[in-house]
């Protein structure tokens, strides 16, 4: 008996299709690489200072709460090192140290662990940190004044708040194209649209993020937009300038799927990411801020549990 | 094992094993030295108060009906001679305790008696008495109905095989059709049920024709022939959540028990070998009879399989199977798959929390909110599981558990609820 060969011993199934949470992290990583590296082009060693920092202090920030809540190391499954980069994609290529160092403590520690970490967190991470950050230092996320010194062959004024503050005419030079491959000012990885795209659609594609919310969000932009530009266009952008300018294509493809603040089932999902596009377009057009990505997605976070509860009858329910 | 694809956005899509319309003859494993045969009723020697009817050294022939009382319902029919060398206690899952009756087998066989006598006529209490333990599992609710359920109404025939990579009952149908014909003829005499289905692929369509049972055909793709899904798909009735098939009336029996019920009735002894899929370390899977109470190490033998530390053996298919701990583990009437699995490529889960990433949801067939479910049952709140999310929806396909990210266990978690749930109402029945 005692002889006996020890076999493993588990439940059903015993096939599991070998997805994991750090893959589902590290391909995040991997599609926001292609606008993150055109932004490190474009800003220079500045940039490349900001990621490195910003990806490096949520990895330390994370251990450290590890530690202080005696749980098991959780960087082997790359989300902080994901919050991280995605926190940097947002920011000015000129934002000082400490303001990263704030940044990823926000996101990592209030943004996810202080819910319990992975999967619990109501609100996007990165979206709670960029929220604080633009309330409290303000003038530090200003891209007109921030990056003042960079003179490109193209113009440097932030779109969206020569649009918010001298109106149409202002945005009147800039052709999609142009904004499209990244020829605009802004956060070092939001400026280039295609690669984001190209970032997105691969996602999409490998089943990384869910395709209803990134296209329902695109979707109630660009309808929102366009129903304004149609009232009043001497007053509002084209749906176009939306879509391609701002927060708008790095929102729908990597902060509105954030998967545990999002919805689950089709409907939720798109009246999820339709909502949190509308209130996008509001929020530039008649709100206080320059951009409403940040702001629409965290309010869209918040209905989230109630919208998740238009859901399919369970097989043989009753009621 | 089934890899996920490069496209994600493709929901992983399982089809069933499709046994060939001419398949080879199974591999017989000869008659092993030693056999143990599980009664399924606890053995507990010391606070026996009945006493017993069975002890170490009893001579039993082929065919021979063992109980463990005089008046007790359940019973083995031994499938070979010999004489018991050890009586002992065997605790399956769940805590359900079985007699495990050891016997060291002779090398001449002797046929019991008992049932060759009573054949001419088939009959309920024939059955009952003699055929409950014949290879492909009898249904208590055939053989015994319960006088206060729903009485059975439809009887449907698995011609499709439970899990991927099985084609055990698949074989009935094509190289047992007569046996199965009997055996359906037998049915319908002995319960006075007319509406009998056969469930089976649609390559087996005609096969399946020849039982003289209305052929309905099933989805080849997991998890279309787990009997819930074949009620819906098939006979166009959903089991409320909580219910059972046989309550609605419909009872469900594998095409591999009916063959089993012709052939005992056909040849005038009770059939003893057991057809079932033996799916190797590599993934292939072959055709195996054995009889029932074959030591699983005699089967690995016979086709060289070497079971090291830390592998992972498996009754049952890869998707809803049980492991067992130990080589000497019998053949049972039910096994329709014996599964090897190498240490190196064990699927094996984590405690990680759920994500959310929502995987599961599009894959389950009961379409059950499955993140949400699984955050009541990891803490144990297993009644706010069944209130809010469905828990009694499930149909334990194990789909949820294959797509999780997390790789949480759910489908343990679920039955683990279950289990428990049964446990505190039986507790308050018997209280009150």
């Amino acid at each position: 008996m005692f002889e006996q060969k020890k076999f493993t011993v588990s439940h059903a199934p015993f096939w599991h299709v070998g997805s994991s949470v750090s893959a589902r992290s590290y391909n995040i990583i991997f599609a926001a690489l292609p606008a993150v590296l055109f932004g490190v082009f474009t800003y220079g060693m500045p940039a490349v200072g900001v990621v490195a920092l910003s990806v490096s202090s949520a990895i330390t920030w994370e251990i450290a709460f590890n530690k202080i809540a005696r749980r098991p190391p959780s960087i082997g499954d790359g989300n902080a090192a994901m919050i991280g980069l995605l926190l940097a994609m947002l920011l000015p290529a000129t934002a000082p140290w400490w303001l990263l160092i704030t940044g990823t403590f926000v996101a990592v520690i209030i943004g996810k662990q202080i819910y319990g970490g992975i999967g619990a967190n109501p609100f996007n991470p990165v979206l709670v940190s960029l929220a604080i950050l633009t309330l409290s230092w303000k003038n530090f996320l200003d891209f007109n004044e921030v990056l003042v010194n960079y003179d490109f062959s193209y113009p440097m004024a932030y779109p969206l708040a020569s649009l918010k503050h001298f109106g149409v005419f202002a945005i009147s030079n800039l052709k999609p194209a142009a904004l499209l491959m990244g020829r605009q000012s802004g956060g070092i990885g939001a400026i280039f649209g295609l690669g984001l795209i190209l970032g997105g659609i691969y996602l999409i594609i490998r089943g990384y993020i869910r395709w209803e919310i990134s296209i329902s969000f695109l979707a109630g932009v660009w309808v929102t937009a366009l129903l304004f530009n149609m009232v009043d266009p001497a007053h509002y952008a084209g749906p176009v300038f939306h879509l391609l300018t701002g927060y708008t294509l790095i929102g729908a493809f990597f902060l509105a799927t954030e998967d545990s603040s999002s919805p689950v089932n089709f409907i939720p999902m798109l009246i999820y990411g339709a909502g949190a596009g509308m209130l996008t377009v509001l929020i530039r057009n008649i709100g206080a801020f320059v951009d409403g990505v940040v702001f629409a997605i965290l309010v869209a976070n918040l209905v989230n549990p109630l919208v998740d509860k238009i859901r399919p009858k369970a097989l043989g329910k009753v009621i | 094992m089934i890899k996920r694809s490069f496209i994600g956005l493709i929901k992983p899509r399982m089809k069933y094993e499709a046994i060939e319309l001419t398949p080879p003859e199974p591999r017989e494993i000869p008659a092993p030295k030693q056999m143990t045969l599980l009664l399924n009723e606890p053995y507990d020697p010391f606070g026996q108060e009945k006493s017993l009817q069975l002890k170490k050294g009893d001579p039993i022939k082929t065919g021979q009906k063992l109980a463990l009382h005089e008046d007790s319902e359940a019973y083995v029919v031994s499938s070979a001679t010999g004489t018991i060398s050890a009586l002992s206690s065997f605790i399956g899952d769940f805590g359900r305790s079985y007699t495990a009756i050891s016997i060291d087998v002779a090398e001449n066989e002797e046929i019991d008696e008992q049932f060759p006598a009573l054949v001419k006529d088939a009959t309920l209490e024939t059955v009952k008495n003699f055929l409950a333990f014949i290879p492909g599992n009898l249904p208590n609710v055939i053989v015994s109905p319960d006088q206060s359920s729903t009485p059975i109404e439809t009887i449907v025939i698995c011609g499709v095989d439970r899990d991927l990579l099985i084609t055990a009952n698949q074989h009935a149908v094509v190289k047992e059709s007569s046996a199965v014909k009997l055996g359906v003829q037998i049915l319908k005499q002995i319960t006075g049920i007319d509406n009998i289905i056969i469930a089976s692929p649609e390559h087996l369509m005609q096969d399946a024709g020849l039982s003289g049972a209305e052929v309905r055909v099933v989805n080849p793709v997991y998890p279309a022939s787990l009997p819930q899904l074949i009620m819906r798909d098939l006979l166009g009735r959903v089991v409320p959540a909580g219910k059972t098939c046989e309550d609605l009336g419909v009872a469900f029996i594998s095409a591999q028990a009916v063959a089993s019920l012709g052939k005992a009735f056909n040849e005038g002894r009770i059939p003893v070998y057991k057809h079932f899929n033996l799916i190797k370390k590599d993934g292939t899977s072959v055709l195996v009879s054995a009889i029932i109470g074959t030591p699983v190490r005699d089967i690995f033998t016979a086709f060289n399989i070497d079971a090291g530390e830390k592998d992972r053996i498996i009754f049952g298919g890869p998707m809803t199977g049980e492991s067992i701990y130990s080589e000497d583990h019998p053949i049972q009437p039910d096994t329709d798959a014996v599964m090897i699995q190498d240490q190196k490529s064990l699927a094996l889960v984590s405690d990680y929390p759920c994500i959310n990433c929502s995987e599961c949801i599009p894959i389950c067939p009961a379409k059950i909110q499955v993140n949400m479910l699984v955050r009541f049952l990891e803490v144990g709140k297993y009644q706010e599981a069944v209130d809010e999310y469905d828990l009694y929806s499930c149909i334990e396909c194990g789909l949820c558990s294959f797509v999780c990210v997390s790789r949480i266990p759910i489908l343990q978690y679920i039955k683990l609820a279950k289990y428990e749930l049964g446990r505190i109402s039986r507790a308050e029945e018997t209280n009150v």
